[in-house]
């Protein structure tokens, strides 16, 4: 019953806003569909929800884990996106603040609906242990997401409305081949498979036919992993995290990829159950280290802030991919890490969100003087910043140290040291034009604003205080919890 | 048996026109002949005693991809009122030669791979992977927005035919809810090509050159 609500809850919301014609009243049918969901989430933890559908929606340590970032993400981009849409205002013709083209902002009664959708799809790809009803979630997570790319209708969010839809798409293809190639492997006459259900291929692993098994993984690695953004599928990621709106690249950033992740994941446990978690971890370390590398590269010298959180997803990305490759303790690890940069980088990307909108740029070399222009911004973007490189005392320090322990502990090092070198690389290339934005005069042409709006600063300081929190404390039911979701993995249960 | 020998060579021979043919209308007459063919596939493959399932889903492929898809893309061509050539990146040639080496490979590798026996009737594992490599090719070497969906439709095509020797009873609604998703996306890609062409007075995708680094 709980379940079956779970991404029922959106789906009913999604049509009210198509039905609502007063945009107030839309706004907090989108707060109130986020704030159930949430709350509906937070129940699965008191009581394990029973399965649903028929036994399509199951939910497990790890589903719950991403469903929970999910859910907490999409209500901080809501309570945003309330101010937002109002700071939008109707249906004006606006300029294009770098080409001067005109442009109209798609309805807004479209935009609410796909956000909806969006999270549904979510949530049925992160409550089911099915791989098929996974492959379709992800495919309804693409298309409702495309059109909230494509919010400012213009010539650059058309481009990367495209490359996302195609990139994607055809990934997601090659991942449906890779469910086929799960089938081959587990053919069998004598007994046929009685689903994709995790349930019932986990405990005939073990007699699966071996090639097939590492064809599969390969198949979803490659297009789950271009979903996810692992380089070198990446290419889609910066243009569509840069054209969005600054909450929608929040949620695809913090909820979207993990889902993309969350696939991966879910042929890995095949893997492990059938004896081959080498295989698959080896793999999934080369896509993190190439990720990691891919990232650093272009985030040095990058003078474009928003493409810069977008490669910082890259970057993030592969540390799960690692995390997850190496195994034992660093799954903790990366499960932990999925938590912070969810938290982290949901609040950098609404923060760019308020940068934009006073500066009407993206390049970090017009947009200076914001601890003149907007201080409350500056200084969480900052602490944003420090949150995301890494540094003490946020969460991210503390799960990149435990990956890294592990990774030493494990023997692994010489992926240990590259870990380190790229993350200093990163860092150095992300400090840069973070400290020059905040620091320095407001330039001539920039209005000082008005104070800054409750909405549009509150959602991004509650995701930095949980990421603080969680870098100083972590709770002995999340850390039992996060234990449980590892071991999911590691074990193939 | 014979008629699907046949309907698997068919396929073979869609998979190579669709590389060689220059004209739009074309391809997306192609799209409906490679639907009409594969609708055949569920129905002549099914085993004794299973037919009703089977014959459900060719219903239902015959009539998404071999009557919804092509006339969503003749739809789409119709108002867009573009040139109405194909315009390669990679020469039609070349793709053909490509289509070929596909072809080739396929057949190699089937006889290399450890197959399960009795799971794949003969002749379709090559036609189904050198259809992939033929829906992939047209996504990467056209330069047309409208070529990269009849591309990846054709790609999804490739990957259905090979799954239908896979698809097990009950589960005729999990594999319409796929075809669902193509079929939304087909849908959503069809509204992108109208604003692309409205904004760029083109669909030629080789003028997406402003996002990079």
């Amino acid at each position: 019953m709980l379940l079956a609500a779970l991404p029922l809850t959106p789906l009913a919301a999604a049509v009210a806003t198509v039905a609502i014609p007063a945009d107030g009243a839309r706004r907090l049918v989108l707060v109130a569909a986020a704030v159930l969901h949430a709350v509906l989430t937070a129940a699965t933890f008191a009581h394990p929800p029973q399965p649903a559908w028929g036994g399509l929606l199951c939910l497990d340590a790890p589903g719950q884990l991403f469903l929970a970032l999910a859910s907490a993400l999409f209500l901080a981009a809501s309570v945003y996106a309330a101010g937002y849409l109002r700071h939008e205002g109707a249906n004006a013709t606006k300029r294009d603040f770098q080409d001067g083209a005109a442009f109209v902002n798609a309805p807004e009664r479209i935009f609410t609906m796909c956000l909806c959708l969006f999270l549904c799809a979510m949530t049925v790809v992160c409550a089911t242990r099915n791989l098929s009803v996974l492959w379709v979630g992800i495919e309804a997570t693409t298309l409702s997401s495309a059109p909230l790319i494509y919010f400012h209708r213009h010539r650059r969010s058309l481009e990367a409305t495209w490359k996302y839809l195609v990139i994607c798409s055809v990934g997601i293809a090659l991942a449906l081949l890779g469910n086929i190639l799960f089938s081959v492997a587990f053919f069998d006459p004598a007994a046929p498979l009685a689903s994709m259900d995790l349930a019932a291929m986990l405990p005939r692993a073990a007699e699966a036919a071996k090639p097939w098994l590492r064809a599969a993984f390969i198949f979803v690695l490659v297009g789950y992993g271009s979903k996810m953004g692992l380089a070198p599928m990446h290419n889609w990621l910066p243009d569509a995290h840069s054209q969005s709106p600054s909450l929608v690249s929040a949620l695809l950033s913090g909820a979207l990829l993990n889902c993309a992740f969350l696939g991966i994941l879910r042929a890995g446990q095949v893997l492990a159950a059938a004896g081959m978690a080498d295989f698959s971890g080896e793999l999934l370390v080369l896509f993190g280290l190439v990720s990691l590398a891919t990232a650093a590269v272009f985030i040095v010298g990058l003078g474009d802030y928003k493409r810069l959180l977008a490669y910082s997803s890259v970057e993030h990305m592969g540390i799960l991919a690692l995390g997850v490759g190496i195994g034992g303790g660093a799954t903790f690890g990366a499960m932990l890490h999925a938590v912070n940069h969810s938290l982290t980088k949901g609040a950098l990307f609404l923060l760019s969100g308020n940068i934009l909108a006073v500066y009407h740029t993206r390049s970090c070399h017009d947009a200076r003087g914001v601890s003149r222009a907007l201080p409350v911004t500056a200084a969480l973007w900052l602490a944003g910043f420090l949150a995301i490189c890494g540094s003490p005392p946020f969460g991210i320090f503390v799960s990149e140290l435990t990956i890294l322990q592990a990774m030493l502990a494990g023997g692994h090092t010489v992926s240990a040291t590259l870990f380190l070198v790229l993350l200093a690389v990163i860092f150095v290339g992300m400090s840069v034009p973070v400290l020059r934005m905040v620091q320095g005069p407001l330039p001539p042409a920039t209005s000082r604003p008005g104070p800054e709006s409750p909405l549009a600063v509150l959602p991004p300081l509650a995701l930095l205080c949980a990421t603080l929190v969680l870098g100083l404390y972590l709770p002995r039911g999340l850390s039992a919890f996060l234990h449980q979701a590892a071991s999911a993995l590691v074990l193939g249960g | 048996m014979e008629l699907y020998h046949s309907v698997m060579v068919a396929l073979l021979c869609v998979d190579l026109a669709f590389l060689a043919v220059t004209r739009l209308r074309s391809l997306t007459r192609l799209t409906a002949v490679q639907g009409a063919l594969l609708a055949l596939v569920p129905v002549l493959s099914a085993p004794a005693g299973d037919s009703g399932h089977m014959a459900l889903l060719s219903l239902a492929v015959l009539a998404i991809k071999g009557v919804g898809f092509p006339w969503l893309l003749a739809r789409t061509l119709t108002r867009l009122e573009v040139n109405p050539v194909v315009e390669p990146y990679l020469g039609f040639n070349l793709s053909l030669l490509a289509g070929v080496s596909g072809l080739l490979f396929s057949l190699w590798l089937e006889t290399r791979l450890p197959f399960p026996p009795g799971l794949f009737p003969p002749l379709l594992f090559p036609t189904a992977l050198t259809t992939i490599f033929t829906g992939l090719t047209l996504v990467i070497a056209r330069r047309k927005a409208l070529t990269q969906v009849i591309g990846y439709l054709a790609a999804e095509n490739g990957i259905f035919l090979l799954g239908t020797p896979l698809s097990v009873q009950g589960s005729v609604w999990l594999e319409l809810s796929v075809l669902l998703d193509v079929f939304v996306a087909v849908f959503v890609m069809g509204i992108a090509i109208h604003h692309i062409n409205k904004t760029f007075e083109s669909i030629d995708v080789g003028r997406f050159c402003t996002l990079r680094d």
